[in-house]
C-alpha cells in the first residue's frame, strides 16, 4: 500500500498534521504568524547549504531554521521592533537562499519543489522523518501543555507559579524549526505558516476551549489535506497548494458557521 | 520566621530609581497592605518580590513557599477560548469539585463553561483569586485587587480575603489606593513612595507626618469612618530622619508638610 505515491502523500500530510495542528494553535495564541514565515523563509538558505556542502537536505534546514528562530528570539528580547526586523531577516535569509542555490554543484535544482513543496514525490524516509518530526512536536506540547499554555495566557502568572516563561518560548520557537524542517517536502518553505495557522484559525471559531482548538486544528488539517490531494489528483493542480486552498475554504466555512451561529444566538 | 523580606531591594528603569533600597516582610498569617500615589513603586515592589522585575538587593523566600498570585489584570488574547475551568487547572489539575467549591466561596458559583473574556470585572477578579487559592498559597499576592469594583463590590471583596485569612490563615500582601477600605481591613500598612515612607499598624501610619504629606487631610472623611480619635501619635516605630524631600508629591494641599 506504501507503494502507491498518492497513500504516502496522504500519510505524510497526516503526520505533519500531527505537529501543525498543536503548534499551530501556540502560533496563532502568541501572535507568531511572522516568526514562523520567517523561520520557513530561512529554510531556502539551509537547502542552499546542504546542497553545497553535500548534507541531507532536512539537516541543512534544521540548522538553519534553529539559527534563524535563534536570532529572531535574541532580536525581540532586545526589545528591537519585531516587525520590520523580522521583515529583515525574513527576506534576507529567503533571497540569500536563493542566491546561494546558484552556486549549488549540479545541473538544475527544482526551486519550486522546496518553495512550494513536492509530496507526490514523498518516498518511504521522508515519511519517516515527517512522522518522526509530528509525533515529536506532538508529544512535547503534551508533555508541556499546562505550562506552554499558562505561559502564554500570561507570563507573571507562570512565573509566579514557578513556571519559566522563556524556557516555555523555546520549545515553541524550536518546534516550530523542527516543523520547518519536516515540512519542507510535504507543503515547501512560503506554505508552512499556512499548515500553522489557517488550520489553527479556523478552529477557533468552532472552538470554545483550548484543548478543542488544538483537536479541531489537527482535524481541518487532515480534512484540507484528503481535500487538497483528491482535487490535485482530478484536477492536475499542484498538491500542497492545493492542500492550503482547501483549508483556507474550510476557514470560510467555520467562519460562516460562527456568524450564522452568533445571530442566531 | 518572615514569609518573604526584601533586603535593600533597589529598582531602576533607565537612569530613574523607582525604588530605592527597600526593607520589607511579610510574617505567616499577617495582612500587609502597601499604600502610595500613583507612581510611587507599589505594583513594581510587588513585581520584584515575585522576581517578575529584575531588582538589586536582595529578595528571602522561605523554602517551599507557594504564592497565589492575583494581577492587576489579565489581557486574554481573543484568539484563545478559555473557560473558567480550563483556567482554573493552570498549572495543576483539581478535580470538578474542589473548583465547584473554590467558586463557590469566592462568590462565582456555577461559572466553570463560562469563557473568561466574557466575565465582568468583579467575576474576573474573583476568579483570579479563585485560581490563586487553589494552589493552597502559604501568601496571596494581589496587586490592586478591586480596580474597576464599586463600593459595594470592594468592601464585599476585601471581607472575602479577611474570611479566606480567617479560615485559612494564608498570608496576604495587597497594593491599594483604596485607603479607607484598606485600612480597616490590614494587620499593617506599609507607606511608600519610592522608599519606605513609615509602616505600622493602620492608625499609627495615618497619623504620621510622612503619610500626611503623601495623603494630606482631603481623605479624613472617609478615613474617620474607621478612627476613633485623632490623637495625632507620632510613635509609628519610624527610624529614619523626617527630612527628605517628597518630590512624587502631587497634590496641592499636601505641601504643609505637617505632623
Amino acid at each position: 500500500m506504501l507503494d502507491d505515491f498518492l497513500v504516502r502523500a496522504a500519510l505524510a500530510a497526516f503526520g505533519l498534521s500531527l505537529a501543525t495542528g498543536p503548534l499551530g494553535a501556540f502560533v496563532v495564541w502568541r501572535r507568531l504568524a511572522y516568526f514562523g514565515d520567517a523561520t520557513a523563509h530561512a529554510a531556502i538558505l539551509g537547502v542552499a547549504f546542504a546542497l553545497i556542502f553535500s548534507v541531507p537536505i532536512s539537516l541543512g534546514t534544521l540548522v538553519v531554521a534553529l539559527a534563524m528562530a535563534g536570532a529572531i528570539s535574541w532580536m525581540m528580547a532586545r526589545g528591537q521592533s519585531p516587525d520590520s526586523g523580522l521583515g529583515v531577516l525574513s527576506f534576507g535569509a529567503l533571497a540569500s537562499g536563493l542566491v546561494a542555490i546558484s552556486f549549488a554543484p549540479g545541473v538544475r535544482v527544482d526551486l519550486a519543489a522546496y518553495l512550494f513543496g513536492d509530496i507526490l514525490t514523498v518516498t518511504r524516509s521522508d515519511l519517516l522523518l515527517v512522522w518522526g518530526g509530528g509525533i515529536l512536536v506532538a508529544s512535547v506540547i503534551a508533555w508541556r501543555w499546562s505550562k506552554l499554555l499558562l505561559s502564554t495566557l500570561s507570563p507573571d502568572l507562570a512565573a509566579a507559579s514557578g513556571v519559566k516563561p522563556n524556557r516555555e518560548s523555546l520549545v515553541i520557537t524550536v518546534s516550530i524549526a523542527v516543523v520547518v524542517a519536516v515540512s519542507l517536502k510535504v507543503v515547501g518553505a512560503l506554505l508552512v505558516s499556512a499548515m500553522l495557522i489557517i488550520p489553527a484559525t479556523a478552529a477557533r471559531r468552532v472552538a470554545s476551549s483550548p484543548v478543542q482548538m488544538v483537536v479541531a486544528s489537527v482535524l481541518v488539517s487532515w480534512a484540507a489535506s484528503g481535500a487538497g490531494l483528491w482535487a490535485s489528483l482530478r484536477l492536475d493542480t499542484p498538491a500542497g497548494p492545493s492542500i492550503i486552498v482547501a483549508a483556507a475554504l474550510i476557514f470560510v466555512l467555520t467562519t460562516g458557521y460562527r456568524t450564522i451561529r452568533n445571530q442566531i444566538a | 520566621m518572615s514569609l518573604i523580606s526584601a533586603t535593600g531591594l533597589t529598582v531602576k528603569y533607565g537612569t530613574q530609581k523607582v525604588l530605592n533600597k527597600i526593607d520589607m516582610s511579610v510574617a505567616p498569617g499577617e495582612i500587609v497592605t502597601i499604600v502610595g500615589p500613583n507612581g510611587s513603586g507599589k505594583t513594581t515592589l510587588l513585581r520584584a518580590l515575585l522576581g517578575l522585575t529584575p531588582a538589586k538587593g536582595k529578595v528571602q523566600k522561605k523554602p517551599g513557599l507557594v504564592i497565589g498570585y492575583v494581577p492587576q489584570k489579565l489581557a486574554l488574547d481573543p484568539t484563545l477560548p478559555l473557560p473558567v475551568r480550563s483556567f482554573l487547572n493552570l498549572p495543576r489539575s483539581h478535580t470538578p469539585q474542589q473548583i465547584a467549591e473554590m467558586l463557590d466561596r469566592v462568590g462565582v458559583p456555577g461559572i466553570e463553561t463560562r469563557q473568561v473574556a466574557d466575565l465582568s470585572g468583579g467575576q474576573l477578579q474573583r476568579v483570579l483569586l479563585a485560581r490563586a487559592l487553589l494552589e493552597r498559597p502559604d501568601i496571596l499576592i494581589l496587586d490592586e485587587p478591586t480596580q474597576g469594583l464599586d463600593q459595594m463590590g470592594e468592601a464585599g471583596f476585601y471581607r472575602l480575603i479577611e474570611d479566606v485569612r480567617q479560615a485559612s490563615g494564608v498570608a496576604v500582601l495587597m497594593v491599594s489606593h483604596d485607603l479607607h477600605v484598606v485600612m480597616s481591613a490590614s494587620d499593617r500598612v506599609i507607606c511608600l513612595n519610592g522608599h519606605v515612607c513609615c509602616e505600622g499598624k493602620p492608625h499609627v501610619v495615618q497619623n504620621a507626618p510622612e503619610y500626611r504629606a503623601l495623603f494630606g487631610y482631603g481623605t479624613q472623611g472617609a478615613l474617620a469612618l474607621y478612627q476613633h480619635a485623632h490623637d495625632h501619635n507620632h510613635d509609628h516605630g519610624c527610624d529614619h530622619d523626617h527630612d527628605h524631600v517628597h518630590n512624587a508629591v502631587t497634590r496641592k494641599d499636601d505641601i504643609e508638610h505637617a505632623g
